[in-house]
């Protein structure tokens, strides 16, 4: 048999393949089952042993976004057909819609402080990031290193003194206070990332803006942010990942008005006990935003990966 | 156009002076090519005109104005940089427009596209107009760069070795046609390079640059004919000047350490022996690699010589330089 250097043999990819092919079924079989589990009835859910053949039901998705009560045994009877579909779900399981659920308001909330947060910090992170890669600022490898320590705890471990400041500053449960957690907690990767990224922009590009007639604010603008987009995007996606799914700051710091939907989710009960298909589904719903996001800037995000690694 | 006047100018990075009380009045609307090796301190000195540096002293002008604290937008400077620089998020088209564009121009939609279009045209780049920076070869790139500076109307162009990645014919098309721009412009130019026909063709004058200073300034010929030291004499003439020991040749003067000749300083015919060592036949000249005691020197000779190697060939200085022993021309008339 002959000796390749560039191309594996035969048996080496056979293991490899079978290595990667375990590896993705370890990791997508959560996923497949929560997404799963949201078309399955109540009963299927916490079937034993569990069912992976059944028949989908879209009871999940209507519980999730409505609260119910069961039908009065006395209460007239009902045309089912004369109801909407959604109605006849509900029907169907002996209950009836009493209003909508709360799970609506927690994903805008979610989308508002997960996307504000982002947008914050990428805008604070790309002028710092700048700042440090082009001018001369005193101490420089110090501040950087400050701001990379932040870090080097869990947020979480400075939990109850944030909790007392944002109490006696009035943030406790508002869209503000989320935001501007979530900016400072994720700002110093940003900045590290970011100033990578601008780090390899070369200057001559912001000299010759310069010289063709734009000051230093607008050559940043029209010459250096362009360039700099896929490392904007791909540090744009780490930052909305971390705000997005972040749980014990919410549920410590979130209650009624400004609650994000992590904490809300796992709260999601049914007319009798837990309703695991309206968490599944709303956990299959909750993953959608992030997906979306990463698949448009995927093309970006790829390059920037690389981009950061390579001197040239 | 502008007279530029650096005053007493100084710019040091660390320990290294690149620019060392410099002082130098450009003419208006002249031509000036700075030579000298890398090191010397031309790209620098073109950087402190445009405002890229801040000098560490003395002042920079422009025509009567103080420019030396104004940012490089407020100075209306052209520059051409070596790596070209054009943007690479945008098209060829894009890059034109770019600086028109600017706050500073701020110039009606027509007359861009018609300068524009001009420009492209004519640095044959036209049909290049929609294609990004990135897919353009090395050449065209520097025409883009080029064309860049040349739809403004700056005070002063300075272009940092523009032609030197071009190939042999458009270099001397571009030659020819940047010489008539700055001729029908009447603009000041400041050019850098390292090809002595660009130096000798386009200048108006010629600035040699040693450690940070003009060591000499004059118009080509001068500045070939009659260089103040061996430095200033090696930066021009190909082949270059020989070097030798004066003490080769009898006529050298008492005082002299070293005795310069160009190719064309050189007599053949009578006077001291040397060997042949190699023949180099170039087509519409033949170089002589010659041996004299042990000192190479390098001179011309016809196209068709039928000398081979191991000939002896007589040589004579024919009006050579002297130079003292610190390099310094010594001056016999």
């Amino acid at each position: 048999m002959s000796f390749s250097v560039t191309s594996p043999s035969v048996p080496v990819k056979w293991i490899s393949g079978f290595l990667v092919a375990a590896y993705a079924v370890i990791t997508l079989i959560p996923l497949i089952w929560i997404i799963a589990t949201g078309f399955k009835s109540g009963e299927d859910s916490i079937h034993y042993p569990p069912k992976v053949l059944f028949e989908p039901t879209l009871e999940g998705y209507v519980n999730l976004f409505t609260t119910r009560t069961l039908i009065p045994s006395d209460a007239p009877e009902i045309d089912a057909s004369q109801l909407e579909w959604y109605e006849q779900v509900v029907h169907e399981q002996g209950e009836m819609i009493a209003g909508p659920s709360r799970y609506g308001e927690r994903f805008l909330n979610s989308t508002v402080i997960g996307f504000g947060s982002t947008a914050l910090c990428m805008l604070l992170g790309t002028m710092a990031a700048y700042a440090f890669s082009r001018f001369k600022v005193p101490l420089k490898e110090d501040l950087l290193f400050f701001i990379l320590s932040t870090r080097m705890m869990p947020p979480i471990a400075v939990a109850i003194p944030i909790f007392l400041m944002y109490k006696n500053l009035g943030l406790n449960d508002t869209y503000l206070g989320m935001i501007i957690l979530y900016t400072a907690v994720n700002l110093s990767l940003s900045v590290w990332l970011l100033k990578g990224f601008i780090d390899e922009i070369p200057v001559e590009y912001e000299e010759a803006a310069l010289i063709d007639g734009y000051t230093r604010l607008q050559a940043f603008i029209k010459v250096v942010l362009p360039q700099a987009i896929t490392g904007i995007a791909s540090t744009a996606i780490f930052c909305l990942i971390f705000a997005w799914n972040e749980y014990a700051f919410a549920v410590l710091l979130t209650s009624g008005n400004a609650q994000t939907a992590p904490p809300f989710i796992p709260t999601i009960i049914g007319v009798s006990g837990r309703d695991w298909p309206a968490v599944a589904a709303g956990a299959t719903l909750f993953l959608v935003p992030v997906m979306l996001f990463t698949v448009l800037l995927r093309k970006h995000l790829l390059r920037g990966i690389t981009f950061g690694a390579v001197r040239k | 156009m502008a007279e530029v006047r650096l005053n007493n100018l100084s710019k040091s990075f660390g320990s290294i002076d690149a620019v060392s009380n410099l002082n130098l009045t450009v003419p208006d609307g002249s031509f000036v090519v700075f030579l000298g090796p890398t090191g010397a301190g031309k790209t620098t000195l073109l950087r402190l005109i445009a405002g890229l540096e801040t000098p560490d002293n003395g002042q920079v002008f422009i025509g009567d104005k103080d420019v030396t604290r104004l940012t490089p937008s407020e100075r209306n400077v052209a520059m051409v940089f070596q790596q070209y620089s054009l943007y690479p998020h945008l098209t060829v088209q894009q890059n034109l427009e770019f600086p028109l564009r600017s706050p500073l121009n701020r110039m009606e939609e027509h007359s861009i596209k018609q300068i524009v279009e001009e420009v492209s045209k004519k640095l044959h780049i036209d049909h290049k107009i929609n294609n990004k920076t990135t897919e353009l070869s090395g050449g065209e790139m520097q025409r883009v760069a080029i064309g860049r500076a040349l739809v403004r109307n700056p005070n002063v162009f300075l272009m940092d070795e523009p032609l030197s990645s071009l190939d042999a014919k458009l270099r001397s098309e571009l030659r020819v046609e940047l010489k008539r721009i700055q001729e029908e412009m009447n603009r000041t130019f400041l050019y850098v390079t390292h090809d002595q026909i660009e130096a000798m063709t386009m200048a108006t004058h010629i600035g040699v640059l040693e450690n940070g200073s003009i060591v000499q300034f004059g118009v080509p010929r001068e500045v070939y004919d009659n260089p103040d030291s061996i430095y200033v004499a090696a930066r021009l003439g190909q082949p270059r000047i020989n070097v030798l020991p004066a003490s080769l040749f009898d006529e050298s003067p008492a005082s002299a350490q070293f005795i310069g000749m160009r190719p064309e300083q050189i007599a053949q015919g009578s006077g001291v022996d040397t060997r042949v060592k190699r023949i180099e036949r170039l087509g519409d000249q033949t170089r002589l690699h010659l041996s004299l005691e042990g000192h190479d020197l390098v001179t011309t000779t016809e196209p068709h010589t039928e000398m081979l190697v191991g000939d002896i060939v007589k040589i004579q200085p024919k009006n050579p330089f002297f130079f003292d022993a610190s390099g310094a021309r010594l001056r016999t008339k």
